[in-house]
This record gives structure tokens, C-alpha cells and sequence, in this order.
């Protein structure tokens, strides 16, 4: 139960925004042969913040 | 449905018919707040159980079996399958501003009951209800903005309306939340420098998550929280301190320029530095307060004060002046019905749904629970003894510079209050004074310091009061952040048709120049509000409220539109009701801003009284130096209500035109609704 809530407020608040992109990496690009190479976390949560950044993110 | 089910809902029918029945026929001295929250509660559920279940499976026809684009176009990084409970985490933390917070306080002047019956139908009806469908119609199109669907649904005018409407309304909506901080701050060192420690605070966290522990969110979150947490009790000190306050003891004015200068720099420096960190921050603080006051006020079961209908209804009310119809729907705006929503359903929102069926928790849901908010809002600010209130937000310009006066015109009103009682209650709080501190966060703090302080302990009321400012300002600061944001974003856009450089949000000089044009633009309206001896807020917040329903009304134009085109005339009312209302009200409160004779409520009218005062030479030499400006910008705010009330209009009816078409089956755009796909998930 606690291991659930805590997993949702990491999910809620991208505290785990690489590890889900890692296994999306493992998923949809790991095989492809010209795929982009897996990104550093560092990196990654740069992009990653940069993006959630764009259009109307908050309101009145 | 069985039995048992029946009954129950049957049962919770009778009890929130019965709690609606109580708080709309008390008349007594005081009614405990757990009576509002019970017919919240039992309104949304019913609402939610069977109206919007009515919408999603009979209207929007949701299909389970198909894709969404989150599933269709999943890319890791906007398109991405996520769990409902997320989305809708994230979702509301986007649509839960200050609006719903601020609305209800100011709305308050006409007694608890007008602003909550609004508040909870105009969010069952209005307002719920145009999220949902947005959000639906949305991801339909493969998450397509307000503003492209109009374009591609209805025509160019429509498309282009949405854009101007919404870049407006970020310019006034700016400019009334600049001021509703600046009234907080104004002399007040404690709240000021708790306020300023935010900025350093954000920037520490934003350094932390990016350089020092890259995307731990959590952790630098967790510093952040306690940093902000800190500052409120190291501004305590800061106040008690001789030559540190008076660093941060200041007027109006040069805290309007400190926020305009903030407001650039955040526009223009990197989001990860100021703007995302700060975000979080707001985002926590803004969950665990909400959280705590719904608990304190379940708790404590705190008795409202203000009468169910006071005598303003008549339209002499000192926050703003305006008749119960139609400025209670203005005032209360975004806790009721709130067209920015509808930006952020046709968003982020749509992009992350892994299933149709979630719309209804997410879009539904999301805006109760917003409702419910200002509920809580109404709650903390009707708690207050109505002459405590109204001496916290009567403006000098109403009541008096002095005291004395402020306390004697108030008293003339039939509600009590002496100015001992008011200086003991600054004292408790640990401010100087709480005469005429307008804007509704001053007033929002004392009622909730006051909830606060009577379950967790009195003796921290200043603690607790410069807690509530500090939230308030935290998020109220993110808002002005990613607002200017988007405002320079959609500017550049804009530029770029002209100029194909000025577009690129990377070129330097068109990140400055845009970003200085709209600062430009809110910081004369917030300049504008601080030399106001009214104040401001009674002349900015009306026209806010008539820009966000003005959205709304595009927005549920746009719903109306597809609903006719998919050949759902027969249900159209769901958002042609809606509509109907926010047109009526839209354009009475223009009528009247616009025309009246009432110097407080037409702006013609205050600028003719003005010049004619200036021209006699009646105005005391402070007065006098700032009337040009107040006469110019009366003017300049009559043309922008003109301006909103047409734009709403042409929307209205270049829909109807367009549904005209159909029903005599001429042409019209095609849908562009995304062809069925079957879900693999």
C-alpha cells in the first residue's frame, strides 16, 4: 500500500521520468539499428524539462 | 442498478436537498461551514454519478475499445499512455490557480449564499462540463488546441478570436494576481521578505535538480518545501528585527516595479533555473494546503458569520460596486466556470489519456474538486466577523484613510467592528495594520490563519498568516511566471507571420522584445491599480471575469458546433444551456461597465466624474496628479470590454451560422475527428 502511494507521487512528480524512459528505451528503440543512442540521466531530464515547459502549462 | 444502490443514492439526494434547503433559509446568527461542505459533496456526487456518466456514455458516446493518441502516437515524451490517478494529479494541478481563491472572497460582499449557489451549479453545469467535452473533443483530434479546433470546426474567425481572447485575458489576469501580491506585501516586512526568500529558494532547487542530483525531483522538492517553510518563520524575525525590516517595508508602488522586474527576468531566463522549480514548489504547497484546510475545516466545524444575503446586492458594495446580477458570476469566475480550462483540456490533458473512459474522472472530476476549492475559499472568508472582513477589504477610497472613519462607515453598514479589535487582530497576525488590504489574499490568511490557529494552536496565528500569504504568493508568482511565458510564446508565433526571425524563441533580441511588450502590458494595468485610491482590484478583477467567461463562451461555442455537426442536435443543450447563461451574463456586466451612470460600476461614467472633479479643482493634490491617468486607463478598459463582448458575439455567431448550414445541409468544414483505431492496451 505505502510502496503503491510512493510510486504514484514519484510517477506524479517525474521523480522517475528516466527510469520509465529507459524501459520505453528497452521497448521501442533498443532493437532498431539506427536508433538514437540511450541518453545520460542527465541528459535526458535536461530534454525532459525543457519540454514540459511548452504551451499552457498553468492556469488562473 | 440494485436495490441497495437505489436507496442510497436516494438517500444522499434527500440529504443534499436538505443541506441546500438549510444554508439557502437560515437566517440565524451564525451556520456551521460542515452544512456547505455536506451540499458540496452530495451535489458533485450526484452530478458526477449520474449527469456527467449521462454526457460521456449518451452524448460524447465514449468508446472504451478505442485507441487514444496517447496510445496511437506514443513517443516518450508528450504522447505517453499514462494511469488516470496521474492525469488527473496532473491535470488539476494545472487548472487550480489562485482564481478559485480569490473569486469567493471578493464575491463574499454579497453573503455566503449567492457566490456558493453559483459555485456549485455553475460548476455541475457550466463549468464541469466544459472540461469534459473540451477534453473529448480534444483527443478526438489528436490532442489539437482550442484554438485549432475552432480554426478547423467552425472557421478562421473563431481560430483567431481564441488566440487574441487568451492572450488578453493573460495580460489582465497578470496584472489583477501582480496586485493581489503587491496588496499582501505592502508594508509589511514579514510578508515581503518571506515572499522575496521564495525567489533564491526556487533557484536552489532548480540548481540542485539540474546540476547537483540530475532529476532527483523528489529530494530537491523536499529541501525546497522546508527552505519555504523556514523563510516564513525567519521573516518573523526579520520583523522583529529594527534595521532589517526596513529593507523590506515598502509601498505599493515600488513592489509593483520589484514584480515587474521579476516578472521579465522570469520570462527570460532559463525554466529550469526559476520558473519549473518554483512550479513544483507551488504544486506541493498548494495540494498539502488545500489538504489541510478541507481536514481543519471537517475538524473543526467552524460557523460562518457573514449573513446569507447582505444588503449589497443592491450594488453598493464596497469591494466592488455592481448589483448581485450580473456581477456574482463574474466575481466568482474560475471556482464556477473558467474558459482557461479549456487550454489545458485541449492541452497536455488529452495527450496522456491511455483510455476514452478516463475522460470523465479527469474532465468531470477535476473541475469539482476545483469548485471545491472555492467552496473552502468561501468558507475561510465568511468565517470572519462581516465587519473584520469588510474592513480588511474595503478600499481607503470607500471607506476612509483613518481608522476611525473606516470603522465608523462600516459600523453605519450594520456590521460591528471597533479599531481596537482590528488593531489586536494585525497585532495577532504580526502585521502593522489590516485596514483596507484588498485584493482577498490578506482576508483569505486571516480567516484561514484563524481555522488553522483554532486546531493547531493559537499562539502561532502570525506563523500561520504569513503561511497562508506565502502560499498564496508562491503560486499566484507561478502563474505571472508561466503566464508572461506563454504570453512572449504566443507573441512570437504571432511576429513570426510578419517577420520569420522574431518567431524562433531562441533568437535573442525577439525573446527580449516580445518578453518587455507583454511585462509592458500587465505591469501599466498593475501600475494603473496600485496608484488607484479604489484600489484596483475593483476595476481589474470585473474585467478579468468578463475575459475568462468571454473564453468559456468560445469554448462551449466550439463544443455547441461539433455537437451539431456530429448531428447531435438533440443534445446540443448540454452545452447550449451553458452558453445561453454566459452570454446573458457576459454581456449585461459589459452593458453595464460600459454604460452605466453609476460612477462605481461604468467606466465612462468614472471618467467623466473624474475629469469633471479634476476640472473644478475639488481633488486634494495627490488625487489630482494621478487623475489623467486614471481618466486615460478608464477609457482604455471601456474599449477592452467592447472589444471582449464583440469578440464573444462574433464567436457566438459564426457558430450559429455554421450550425445553420448544416440543418439546411449546406457545406460546412469537415469533421476532423481521427478515424477509429482498435486498442491494443
Amino acid at each position: 500500500m505505502f510502496k503503491q502511494v510512493w510510486q504514484r507521487i514519484r510517477e506524479l512528480s517525474g521523480d522517475d521520468a528516466y527510469e520509465r524512459y529507459q524501459s520505453h528505451y528497452a521497448v521501442h528503440h533498443a532493437q532498431q539499428i539506427d536508433a538514437p543512442p540511450l541518453l545520460s540521466r542527465e541528459d535526458f531530464f535536461k530534454q525532459w524539462q525543457d519540454n514540459q515547459w511548452k504551451g499552457v502549462k498553468r492556469c488562473c | 442498478m440494485t436495490i441497495t444502490k437505489k436507496i442510497i443514492w436516494g438517500l444522499l439526494a434527500v440529504l443534499g436537498a436538505y443541506a441546500v434547503s438549510v444554508i439557502a433559509l437560515h437566517r440565524g446568527e451564525s451556520i456551521n461551514a460542515l452544512w456547505l461542505i455536506t451540499a458540496a459533496l452530495c451535489i458533485y456526487a450526484i452530478a458526477y454519478r449520474f449527469y456527467a456518466a449521462w454526457i460521456a456514455a449518451k452524448v460524447l458516446v465514449i468508446d472504451e475499445t478505442r485507441a487514444t493518441p496517447a496510445e496511437r502516437l506514443d513517443n516518450g515524451r508528450d504522447f505517453i499512455p499514462t494511469n488516470k490517478w496521474i492525469v488527473f494529479g496532473h491535470h488539476f494541478a494545472a487548472i487550480a490557480g489562485p482564481g478559485p481563491l480569490v473569486g469567493p472572497t471578493l464575491a463574499a460582499q454579497f453573503g455566503y449564499l449567492p457566490g456558493t449557489l453559483w459555485i456549485l451549479v455553475g460548476a455541475v453545469i457550466g463549468g464541469a462540463v466544459q472540461d469534459m467535452v473540451t477534453l473529448f473533443f480534444s483527443m478526438r483530434r489528436n490532442g489539437r488546441s482550442l484554438g485549432q479546433m475552432a480554426r478547423d470546426e467552425i472557421g478562421v474567425i473563431g481560430g483567431t478570436a481564441a488566440l487574441v481572447g487568451t492572450f488578453l485575458i493573460m495580460i489582465i489576469l497578470i496584472a489583477v494576481l501582480g496586485l493581489v501580491v503587491v496588496n499582501a506585501m505592502k508594508h509589511s516586512p514579514w510578508a515581503t521578505s518571506t515572499v522575496a526568500a521564495t525567489i533564491p529558494i526556487a533557484m536552489i532547487v532548480g540548481v540542485y535538480m539540474r546540476n547537483i542530483r540530475p532529476g532527483r525531483v523528489l529530494e530537491a522538492s523536499a529541501i525546497g518545501v522546508a527552505l519555504l517553510l523556514f523563510s516564513v518563520l525567519a521573516g518573523g524575525w526579520v520583523d522583529h528585527n529594527a534595521t532589517l525590516r526596513v529593507w523590506f517595508d515598502h509601498d505599493g508602488l515600488p513592489l509593483a516595479y520589484a514584480i515587474i522586474v521579476y516578472g521579465f527576468a522570469a520570462a527570460v531566463l532559463p525554466v529550469w533555473l526559476l520558473l519549473a522549480p518554483r512550479d513544483y514548489l507551488s504544486t506541493f504547497m498548494k495540494l498539502g494546503t488545500v489538504l489541510l484546510l478541507a481536514v481543519a475545516i471537517v475538524i473543526l466545524r467552524p460557523e460562518i458569520h457573514m449573513p446569507a444575503v447582505t444588503q449589497f446586492t443592491d450594488g453598493t458594495g464596497p469591494i466592488f460596486g455592481g448589483k448581485l446580477f450580473p456581477f456574482v458570476f463574474i466575481t466568482i469566475a474560475c471556482g464556477a466556470i473558467s474558459g482557461f480550462h479549456s487550454l489545458i483540456a485541449s492541452g497536455t490533458t488529452p495527450k496522456l489519456l491511455s483510455n476514452e473512459r478516463d475522460i470523465r474522472m479527469i474532465g468531470y472530476g477535476g473541475m469539482l474538486l476545483e469548485s471545491f476549492v472555492a467552496i473552502m475559499a468561501m468558507i475561510a472568508a465568511t468565517v470572519l466577523e462581516p465587519g473584520v472582513f469588510f474592513a480588511i477589504n474595503s478600499p481607503a477610497g470607500v471607506v476612509g484613510k483613518e481608522a476611525i472613519d473606516a470603522v465608523a462607515k462600516i459600523n453605519s453598514w450594520g456590521f460591528a467592528v471597533t479599531v481596537e479589535q482590528m488593531e489586536q487582530l494585525a497585532k495577532d497576525m504580526g502585521e502593522s495594520t489590516l485596514f483596507a488590504r484588498t485584493g482577498g489574499a490578506p482576508s483569505l490568511a486571516v480567516g484561514m490563519a484563524s481555522i488553522f490557529g483554532n486546531a493547531f494552536g493559537k499562539h502561532l496565528l502570525a506563523l500561520w498568516y504569513h503561511f497562508a500569504i506565502m502560499f498564496e504568493a508562491i503560486f499566484i508568482l507561478t502563474t505571472l511566471d508561466a503566464g508572461t511565458r506563454v504570453g512572449r510564446f504566443m507573441l512570437q508565433d504571432m511576429l513570426g507571420n510578419f517577420h520569420k526571425k522574431l518567431g524562433e524563441t531562441s533568437y535573442m533580441p525577439s525573446v527580449i522584445l516580445t518578453s518587455s511588450l507583454v511585462v509592458a502590458g500587465w505591469g501599466y494595468f498593475l501600475y494603473i491599480g496600485v496608484i488607484d485610491p479604489n484600489g484596483g482590484v475593483n476595476i481589474l478583477w470585473p474585467l478579468f471575469g468578463i475575459a475568462n467567461q468571454m473564453l468559456a463562451a468560445i469554448a462551449l461555442s466550439v463544443a455547441t458546433g461539433i455537437l451539431v455537426k456530429s448531428g447531435k442536435l438533440k443534445y446540443a443543450w448540454i452545452t447550449g444551456v451553458p452558453l445561453t447563461w454566459l452570454v446573458i451574463i457576459t454581456t449585461t456586466a459589459s452593458y453595464q461597465k460600459i454604460f452605466s451612470e453609476d460612477v462605481r460600476v461604468g467606466f465612462f461614467a468614472a471618467a467623466n466624474d473624474l475629469s469633471a472633479k479634476l476640472a473644478s479643482g475639488v481633488l486634494p493634490p495627490d488625487k489630482a496628479s494621478v487623475a489623467p491617468q486614471l481618466i486615460f486607463n478608464q477609457h482604455l478598459d471601456a474599449y477592452l470590454t467592447l472589444f471582449f463582448v464583440v469578440v464573444l458575439w462574433v464567436v457566438v455567431l459564426d457558430m450559429l451560422r455554421m450550425c445553420w448550414r448544416y440543418q439546411n445541409t449546406r457545406g460546412v468544414l469537415p469533421s476532423s475527428e481521427t478515424t477509429y483505431i482498435a486498442t491494443q492496451l
